[in-house]
């Protein structure tokens, strides 16, 4: 019988990350001013070797370089470092429905945010690193909670449990925001960014900062893969193989965290994301975490760049937050993935 | 081999295991038999240092307390009764992670060692035409010759078996329990097992230790321990009687079907 996966190989990454590059450069010049695909290489170049552009191309410019560029780049990365998160809590947890937003651990951390900005929170010198240690200390501080409740209830930690705690501590979370945020309203962004999430207004500085959470924490949890792959088959298993269980859980969760908490800082909540990217590409690579991480981080930033793109041309000139196309995919492959981890 | 010294788990008030001392040594089969609820897993969980407990266990004359995870898995290997996978991996993939604790460092890479142990396993276990398999996809005798596959792999000197066929049916009991008396025929090797079935720990057991409430009922070479006496006072029944009434049905059913086959055949 043939298996899913099976046939997965190393050059494979490599049609992965050509997919996520046109895609990439297809999102930069489609939107609500539609740019030539020529014109905007052309624009990237330029502004990379920083020359200026030719005059047919200087209102193009303006709208890749300071706008859209920056844009397209931090949704990809968010993309990427959600379905990162998402791949490896579903290991951690050898549950299928594990996810930021489902465990409620993307409320949590915009709660962190919210209370950061409201009672001004930050850092000498670093502005927004406030917003952003606190989003993830709250990431944390929620996924602990969480899985010790769901612990205490039931030690297998079956799904149902998971997933209710999850649902029952997000609306908890979003009920202390949206009261923090009606007395707070004057330096708050609106309850829709924190609840639906939105990249609209990215910066650069934002893309670098998650380019480096994506970078070291990609990196423990690559390094992590085999552990991971130990939990997935079974915790017990993991434990009696001779993995060291209790540190690989607290790193892994603490680099969930991480992940999480700069996500919803710069982004809001962007819910489902870290749910059906690893679950679809599951059935291209297999469970195996060496093969999952990756490339789950690669359709995670294909799979948010085209919400993101849908959720900026779809009601031109209007705007949907990106949230709400997440959430819709998200919400239906949510039922399958339930319906046929029941159904067995 | 292995040494248990006044061991002892308590749940809060209550002692699940209280005082027991035995050993294993190279070439032995330890039985560990007695009724629902007189401690039987909780003394392998407590081996495999899954739960709190006083007194000492020694591997070797180490003490387990002291040894971290991997070591520990490299020497002693741990079967359970229920294995439910949630993902589709491949029966080689679950194999091949019994050799977590043999490769050290991060970068390891695949050694010619952990190939022949995998390769070893899968071929003694009768997997290698399943290896690429889904092990969602296998009935619960060879999801459990997948999992003891990868305790071979493991390479451990000590193997815990946690009612190993507790819910498979009779082809693969006979099945999982040859191929663990086969591995045990390699000298430098030992066995302790939880069974619940009486006949089975009186077959391949060369000792038994017998549990009643936490404490050791009987203790020694398995065909001194089952003695019916004994047996009748842990299990609170006449057990011998119960054996042969068992027995009696079968012989009952196996001569009338040679009566039907006789008078059907003129």
């Amino acid at each position: 019988m043939k298996r899913i996966g099976e046939h997965f190989r190393g050059w494979m990454y490599a049609v992965f990350a050509l997919v996520t590059l046109c895609v990439f450069f297809a999102c930069v010049s489609f939107g609500s001013v539609g740019i030539p695909l020529k014109d905007t290489l052309r624009v990237i170049i330029d502004a990379v070797r920083g020359v200026p552009s030719a005059d047919a191309l200087k209102l193009a410019r303006s709208v890749i370089v300071p706008v859209r560029l920056p844009r397209v780049l931090c949704v990809a990365l968010v993309g990427a470092s959600l379905a990162l998160a998402g791949a490896s809590m579903q290991g951690l947890l050898k549950n299928p429905l594990a996810d930021g937003s489902t465990l409620g651990v993307s409320s949590g951390a915009s709660l962190g945010a919210v209370i950061a900005i409201a009672f001004g929170i930050t850092f000498p010198k670093l502005p927004f690193a406030g917003t952003m240690v606190m989003a993830i200390l709250f990431a944390l501080l929620s996924l602990l909670i969480i899985l010790g409740l769901a612990y205490r209830l039931d030690c297998s930690l079956s799904t149902n449990t998971i997933i209710l705690i999850g649902v029952i501590f997000s609306m908890f979370a979003s009920s202390i925001m949206s009261i923090i945020i009606t007395f707070a309203s004057d330096h708050i962004k609106s309850i829709t960014f924190w609840t639906m999430g939105s990249l609209q207004g990215a910066s650069y500085r934002n893309a670098a900062v998650l380019a480096a959470t994506l970078l070291v924490c990609g990196t423990v949890l690559l390094l992590n893969a085999r552990e991971l792959n130990a939990f997935a088959v079974g915790e017990d298993n993991a434990r009696e193989i001779g993995v060291n269980v209790r540190r690989v859980r607290l790193i892994v969760l603490i680099t969930v965290s991480c992940l999480i908490g700069v996500c919803v800082s710069i982004g809001g909540t962007i819910g489902f994301v870290g749910l059906v990217t690893p679950h679809m590409v599951r059935m291209i690579t297999g469970p195996n975490h060496k093969r999952l991480l990756p490339a789950s981080m690669f359709s995670g930033a294909v799979f948010l760049m085209l919400a993101d793109l849908v959720a900026r041309t779809l009601l031109n000139p209007r705007e949907l937050p990106i949230g709400v196309v997440t959430s819709i995919v998200g919400a239906v492959v949510f039922v399958c993935i339930y319906y046929r981890s029941r159904r067995r | 081999m292995l040494t248990v010294e006044h061991l002892s788990v308590r749940f809060g008030s209550f002692a699940a295991v209280d005082d027991l001392s035995f050993s294993v040594s190279e070439g032995q089969w330890l039985m560990i038999a007695g009724p629902n609820g007189a401690g039987k897993s909780t003394i392998l969980n407590a081996v495999s240092q899954g739960v709190p407990y006083t007194g000492a266990i020694r591997f070797e004359g180490r003490d387990l307390r002291k040894t971290d995870a991997a070591s520990r898995a490299r020497s002693i290997g741990v079967l359970s009764q229920n294995h439910y996978v949630g993902y589709a991996f491949s029966v080689e993939e679950v194999v091949r992670l019994g050799r977590y604790a043999h490769r050290g460092g991060l970068f390891s890479t695949h050694k010619a060692e952990d190939e022949a142990a995998v390769e070893e396993a899968l071929e003694r276990t009768g997997l290698t035409a399943l290896r690429r398999q889904s092990v969602l996809t296998l009935s619960g005798g060879e999801l459990q010759r997948t999992f003891l596959a990868q305790v071979f792999a493991q390479s451990p000197r000590l193997l815990l078996l946690d009612e190993p066929t507790n819910h498979l049916d009779l082809v693969y009991q006979k099945h999982i329990f040859t191929l663990i008396s086969d591995w045990l025929k390699t000298p430098g090797r030992a066995v302790v097992s939880v069974v619940h079935d009486l006949s089975l720990a009186r077959v391949y057991g060369t000792k038994t230790l017998l549990l009643h409430h936490g404490k050791a009922a009987a203790y020694g070479d398995t065909g001194d321990v089952m003695r019916p006496q004994t047996l009748n006072s842990v299990y609170d029944m006449d057990v011998a009687a119960w054996m042969r009434t068992l027995l009696a049905q079968w012989r009952q059913e196996t001569e009338r079907e040679n009566y039907d086959a006789d008078t059907k055949s003129p």
